[in-house]
């Protein structure tokens, strides 16, 4: 670790690079900071939209006309207004309605982004969830009910497991669309990646450096998910599907 | 006759599922321009409207009267969207459309380094590589003695068209490979050149199938101009947030904000649902 930090600091005394978050453990501390909490709103509203969205899904297709319809407007208008508005909308306009607790607002920064990025994840979800569901052939439910499976067995055991393999290569698609949005929430001050290099950058003043860095690391982390969630697809694979 | 609903025994793509459901959607009684989410909207708009106008501490200026009053402000910051929208659209399809055609280029060197762009592009996060854009290009050029402004906003644009190039030369790339090869062992039988097979035979037919998709990032795009606020070009969220700084009122904030939200979803719900009218119509050919 010492070498590294002795190359870093060589190589800005050398050529003018200016990579502070190797050998300045304050920068370093921060950098590192700001990915935890990248990775921290990525999973709290991974976890919290894939639970809304299977929740919205099965509104959606409720038998209760008002029920569907709501759901469907619930979708429908976090597709269509755009993401950083809705996190406006929830921190600027709805935060101040909150009560306060000991002087201090009930839900921070990053309490809101959680909420409205779960909520857009949610709208996305919703879909996907749906199209997997409505792609499991008619067939086998039919052949699951004529084998005596009660109709929440049929769902569980059946429809379930086939429709999430379904919805892999698009859930992996939204898992990447849901890291890349969590940047929106350096517009509220929330001290993710891109706030804590902002930070790193308007004190240190090496702009490109951390640009470059910046954007290596989220490539870097969207890499390495498309990676596991391939791996996870072939592992889940049903032989006779697909190629 | 069947149903469109029953045709298929086999597991669907996702896509053509979607498709379907729509289908369905459609003839058992929808209406066809589910407005139920502009109403949602309007609504939360006039309750927001109604209970801050209950609300006002001065009642000369009520928050409806406030919000016709800056109402020309922000469909000039919201008309600055659509412009940034559009001209990034044009060059990310035009950037695209090279890109997508170095993606199935003959040489190897040529289609590696355009993979590598293009998954680049397509996965940065949109505000990262606006940054990247915004902070790392100068303002002015100096053409040999000419000195040529470089205003923020172009800036802005040409951040987002990098995404939209990305994510059109992947679109591009699957409509060329989606046209049978047949095409293009029949369009060398007759002696065209590759150049002319792919300008005169492939690419026309792309076009139709490019164009949802295509309708798709449009949509996207402009909900992402948005972004365009937080580095500092003067569009309808900095207009918002001047907006209610010069009000100082807190009953403002909600309809205000769910005003800018309705004009969004006005513009962009009905590009959502031709695209799907537009695959659908495609689709059944």
């Amino acid at each position: 670790m010492d070498e590294v930090a002795a190359w870093f600091k060589w190589l800005h005394d050398t050529s003018g690079i200016k990579l502070t978050i190797f050998y300045d453990s304050y920068d370093r501390t921060r950098f590192l900071k700001g990915l935890a909490t990248t990775l921290e709103l990525s999973v709290y509203c991974l976890v919290l939209s894939l639970a809304l969205g299977a929740l919205t899904a099965w509104l959606v297709g409720s038998r209760t006309a008002i029920v569907r319809r709501c759901a469907n407007g619930f979708v429908q208008l976090f597709r269509n207004t755009p993401p950083l508005v809705q996190l406006y909308f929830f921190y600027f306009a709805l935060g101040p309605l909150l009560p306060k607790v000991g002087g201090m607002p009930m839900l921070g920064s990053m309490g809101w982004a959680v909420i409205s990025l779960t909520l857009l994840e949610a709208a996305f979800v919703a879909e996907i969830f749906r199209a997997g569901v409505e792609a499991v052939p008619k067939a086998m439910t039919e052949a699951a009910q004529s084998l005596g499976y009660s109709r929440s067995q049929i769902f569980r055991l059946i429809v379930l497991p086939l429709a999430l393999r379904v919805t892999m290569p698009a859930m992996t698609n939204n898992l990447v669309n849901l890291v890349k949005t969590t940047t929106l929430a350096y517009a509220i001050a929330v001290p993710e990646l891109v706030y804590m290099s902002a930070q790193i950058w308007s004190e240190q003043v090496n702009v490109p450096e951390m640009m470059v860095v910046l954007l290596i690391s989220y490539v870097a982390i969207v890499g390495v998910i498309t990676q596991l969630m391939h791996r996870l697809e072939i592992r889940l694979r049903v032989p006779g599907f697909g190629q | 006759m069947k149903k469109p609903g029953d045709r298929f025994d086999v597991m669907l793509p996702l896509r053509l599922s979607g498709q379907q459901r729509w289908t369905s959607d459609r003839s058992s009684g929808g209406s066809l321009f589910t407005a139920r989410t502009g109403i949602l909207l309007l609504a939360m708009l006039v309750t927001s409207v109604a209970v801050a106008q209950v609300q006002a501490r001065d009642p000369n200026a009520s928050v409806l009267d406030l919000i016709i009053k800056w109402t020309p402000l922000l469909a000039k910051g919201f008309g600055f969207n659509l412009l940034i929208s559009a001209m990034a659209m044009l060059v990310g399809t035009v950037s695209g459309l090279l890109l997508g055609l170095a993606r199935i280029s003959l040489m190897a060197p040529v289609r590696g380094t355009s993979w590598i762009v293009v998954q680049f592009f397509r996965n940065a996060p949109w505000l990262v590589l606006l940054f990247f854009v915004m902070f790392l290009m100068p303002f002015e050029f100096h053409i040999g003695g000419l000195t040529v402004p470089f205003p923020d906003w172009i800036k802005a644009m040409l951040g987002l068209a990098l995404p939209i190039m990305a994510n059109f030369a992947e679109i591009v790339r699957g409509a060329v490979q989606s046209i049978p090869s047949a095409q293009w062992e029949a369009a060398r039988s007759l002696a065209f050149s590759r150049r002319q097979t792919l300008w005169q035979i492939i690419l026309p037919q792309c076009i139709k199938r490019m164009l949802p998709p295509w309708m798709n990032w449009y949509a996207i795009l402009t909900m992402a101009t948005t972004l365009a606020s937080i580095v500092g070009v003067s569009e309808v969220m900095t207009m918002v947030g001047r907006v209610t700084a010069a009000e100082a009122r807190t009953d403002l904030l909600i309809p205000i904000y769910s005003y800018v939200l309705l004009w969004f979803f006005i513009y962009c719900y009905p590009i959502a649902l031709w695209t799907q009218r537009l695959e659908l119509r495609y689709a059944e050919r």
